[in-house]
């Protein structure tokens, strides 16, 4: 095995309690009802193609997208359309959701559902995209960016590197080493596909050290199917690794400049998942209607926690009720991460495609201490992967200082939290970086349009 | 079912407290702290004892009633003040001078400005400095008292620094390194014994409380600085090793200009703040009227971290 890598610039340890890594993937069965909102997926909501009382069909597309950046829907049961309107998302926000009754999981045409591993990949680019794109893929690592747009790189852009993110760097989630378990052949065609797709770069799968097992497992497969050009990289266990900026950082050892995209410095990303769903979509016809959520946390027995194949549009309270209830010394219910996911305010809310966690954390691990004074010890500045310096920016953003929150690059904030955890004072330094980072994206996001309105009013003023 | 709590993330925290890493800093002081007590015996023990009882009360009297400010006070913040002052003073201090001194440390030097972390001059360099210029005669007195090792009967004496002072670097002549590594009579509880503050460090370092830099740099300063004059006239100028093992250097190096409130919070600029503390105390030692300076140094460059604080910067991900 190579030398073990990391990204370059601070980071943090926390333990990585992946209590739940030994426990296989279960299939959740269907509940009654299911409520499938229209945004799962970064970028502009999806618009419903079906009308209330329509029969649907398991696979059938059920809204199309909504915009350039945006992603089709699938039905993720057989049932009738019971109603499509707002329904209150994780956060308590107002989403629309189309209501299916399950009546069964026949699912629609063309669509392959057997076990049987094809490593023949399509030759046309195009077509391979297309697929994607109609299969609905989109990032599975937390963004949900649509798939089909980031493997497609502007016109004079080159990916030099596929980058396969492994890491899963958040203490307790487990399903993206669960499926390095379980499917790593589907993942390593899934890589070889985008490989392909982005005209045949060299691919690296990025694994943290502390899942041995995954990487043997993703070893063998690697070696049995034999496709050039994808090799494994294992990195050293550190948050947060499987952030894409670090990532980049510790496998190509290249940078993105400050508001780029990953593919300036040649490189593309994709998530573990990602790849087992463009594997799904091209060889299979099956479009992401489902993904991997591990139940968790540090106040439940680890008979209760649970690796689910769930489906989109399932409620967090039936998956809760599936693994035993909520339980009770729970203070704090998290969607994804403890170190970036969302706090749960309504477990009525439906699973996303990006779902990835239902994460139970007591009062004692969870629980904000009152904040004290700042004693300058620097730990901030020496967790920040961004190389920022959160005690700067939190003062700067105390005194309202947008020009000097701009030059000290607290719009580089990736808001993985490394600064708040590292703080021994307790002061919520993320809190007013995120609150800052809003300012001056605002400033900066003015200033372009005002730039923009001044080249179009030049513009006319030569035609006079 | 209730859901308790709602709050943006991260959702878990290291743990890491700002009680648990003074308490740090106090358990790294120990050492230094019991050697000073053997040595200086009762005498020690209560120069120690007003010190840090006297800090520790005031900064929670001053949060409580006249800051009236919740989390103002913190316990092992004073306590390592306390225990700071206490090794930075004679044995014989008496013990309304070393009240003194916690009133100005704690009281001037830290809470006025606005207490924990807000504090611009180290509180016991402050305080030392203040009763070094008000109270000359008994912050230059280095009888040595009976301890509970060395029992012999009270023996007042200039120290190594104050000998070369007087006579330059002939008169420390034949003096033993090794000895005064680990065993220095003479001088205050902060400089008996070398090894101990040595130690205490080795303990910070490796519970990540502080980064070697500054400590380092001071070291390798002081070290060029005394070697190049060393050089020019050995009997005149005392040499580098004599320089790194004698007075305040390792005290104020390991302990006290590491502290975080008063020194650069980024590499860079901690290597110029202890390249500065390394130079001035060389140059107030061979030039100064004062026989150390190590003090009056950290004192100096404490007032110049604001401006290495605003020169030097982490590098940031993807910026030149």
């Amino acid at each position: 095995m190579s030398k073990k890598i990391t990204f370059a610039i601070g980071g943090i340890h926390p333990a990585d309690s992946k209590f739940a890594s030994h426990r296989p993937i279960e299939v959740l069965p269907l509940p009654p009802v299911m409520y499938v909102s229209m945004a799962q997926h970064l970028g502009a909501p999806a618009k419903p193609t079906v009308a209330v009382g329509d029969k649907v069909k398991t696979g059938q597309v059920i809204a199309e997208p909504g915009g350039f950046i945006s992603a089709f829907v699938h039905s993720p049961a057989s049932g009738t359309v019971k109603s499509i309107g707002p329904r209150k998302d994780l956060a308590g926000n107002d989403m629309t959701h189309i209501e299916i009754a399950v009546e069964g999981d026949e699912w629609a045409e063309g669509i392959d559902l057997s076990d049987t591993l094809v490593t023949q990949i399509p030759e046309d680019r195009l077509e391979i995209l297309k697929k994607i794109q109609n299969c609905g893929v989109v990032g599975l690592g937390g963004a949900t960016f649509p798939t089909h747009v980031k493997l497609n790189p502007a016109p004079g852009s080159i990916a030099e590197c596929l980058i396969i993110n492994g890491a899963e760097c958040e203490p307790f989630l487990t399903s993206d080493c669960r499926i390095m378990l379980e499917r790593p052949r589907e993942i390593i065609v899934g890589a070889a596909i985008m490989q392909k797709v982005l005209g045949g770069c060299r691919c690296v799968i990025g694994i943290e050290e502390n899942k041995p097992e995954a990487i043997r497992a993703m070893s063998e497969a690697l070696a049995e199917l034999g496709y050039a050009g994808i090799g494994i990289s294992v990195l050293k266990k550190k948050y947060p690794q499987g952030g894409e900026k670090q990532l980049i950082s510790a496998v190509m050892g290249r940078e993105v400049a400050s508001g780029g995209l990953p593919i300036s410095v040649g490189a593309v990303v994709q998530n573990v998942a990602t790849a087992l769903a463009v594997y799904d979509a091209v060889q299979k016809n099956r479009p992401l209607l489902t993904n991997t959520l591990t139940v968790t946390g540090d106040c439940i027995p680890e008979d209760r926690m649970h690796n689910y194949l769930f489906r989109i549009g399932m409620p967090l309270s039936y998956i809760a009720e599936q693994a035993g209830g909520v339980p009770e010394n729970a203070a704090k219910i998290v969607s994804g991460g403890p170190m970036m996911g969302k706090a749960v305010a309504n477990l009525d809310a439906c699973t996303v495609k990006g779902s990835s966690s239902i994460l139970y954390l007591s009062a004692k691990a969870t629980k904000r201490k009152a904040a004290q004074n700042c004693i300058r010890c620097g730990r901030c500045a020496d967790a920040c992967p961004m190389g920022l310096e959160p005690f700067l920016l939190n003062r700067l953003y105390k005194a309202g200082d947008v020009d000097g929150l701009e030059k000290n690059a607290a719009q580089d904030c990736i808001e993985c939290g490394c600064c708040l955890y590292s703080c021994p004072a307790h002061i919520p330094l993320l809190d007013s970086i995120r609150m800052a980072k809003g300012q001056v994206m605002g400033v900066i996001r003015a200033r372009a349009a005002a730039a923009k309105a001044a080249a179009e009013a030049a513009k006319v003023e030569e035609k006079k | 079912m209730e859901i308790q709590l709602v709050s943006p993330s991260p959702h878990v925290h290291a743990k890491a407290s700002v009680s648990a890493i003074m308490g740090d800093v106090c358990i790294a002081l120990l050492p230094a702290v019991a050697v000073s007590v053997l040595f200086y015996g009762w005498a020690e023990l209560l120069v120690l004892g007003v010190s840090a009882v006297s800090c520790v009360a005031l900064e929670w009297v001053i949060a409580r009633f006249l800051m009236k400010k919740k989390g103002a006070f913190c316990g092992p913040a004073a306590l390592v003040t306390g225990l700071l002052l206490a090794m930075n003073l004679p044995v014989t201090t008496p013990w309304w001078v070393v009240l003194t001194g916690a009133v100005f440390a704690i009281g001037v030097a830290k809470m006025s400005f606005g207490g924990l972390g807000q504090n611009i001059f180290n509180p016991a360099i402050a305080a030392r400095v203040f009763l070094l210029i008000s109270f000359p005669a008994y912050m230059t007195d280095w009888t040595v008292t009976p301890g509970f090792i060395h029992s012999t009967d009270a023996v007042s004496g200039a120290t190594l620094l104050g000998k070369v002072a007087e006579g330059g670097a002939a008169a420390v002549a034949g003096t033993d390194y090794l000895r005064t590594l680990f065993l220095n009579i003479g001088g205050s509880a902060g400089e008996i014994s070398t090894a101990a503050l040595l130690l205490g460090f080795v303990y910070l370092l490796c519970r990540k409380v502080v980064k070697p830099w500054i400590t380092l740099s001071v070291f390798a300063t002081v070290a060029l600085v005394s070697g190049v004059f060393w050089l020019i006239d050995p009997a005149q100028y005392t040499d580098p090793l004599f320089n790194l093992l004698t007075g305040g250097v390792v005290l104020g190096a390991c302990f006290m200009a590491t502290d975080y409130v008063t020194s650069p919070m980024s590499n860079g600029g901690g290597v110029i703040y202890g390249i500065g503390i390394g130079f001035i105390v060389m140059m107030i030692r061979y030039f100064g009227s004062y026989p150390e300076g190590m003090s009056f140094a950290i004192l100096i460059m404490n007032m110049a971290v604001p401006l290495l604080n605003r020169k030097f910067h982490q590098r940031k991900y993807g910026r030149k």
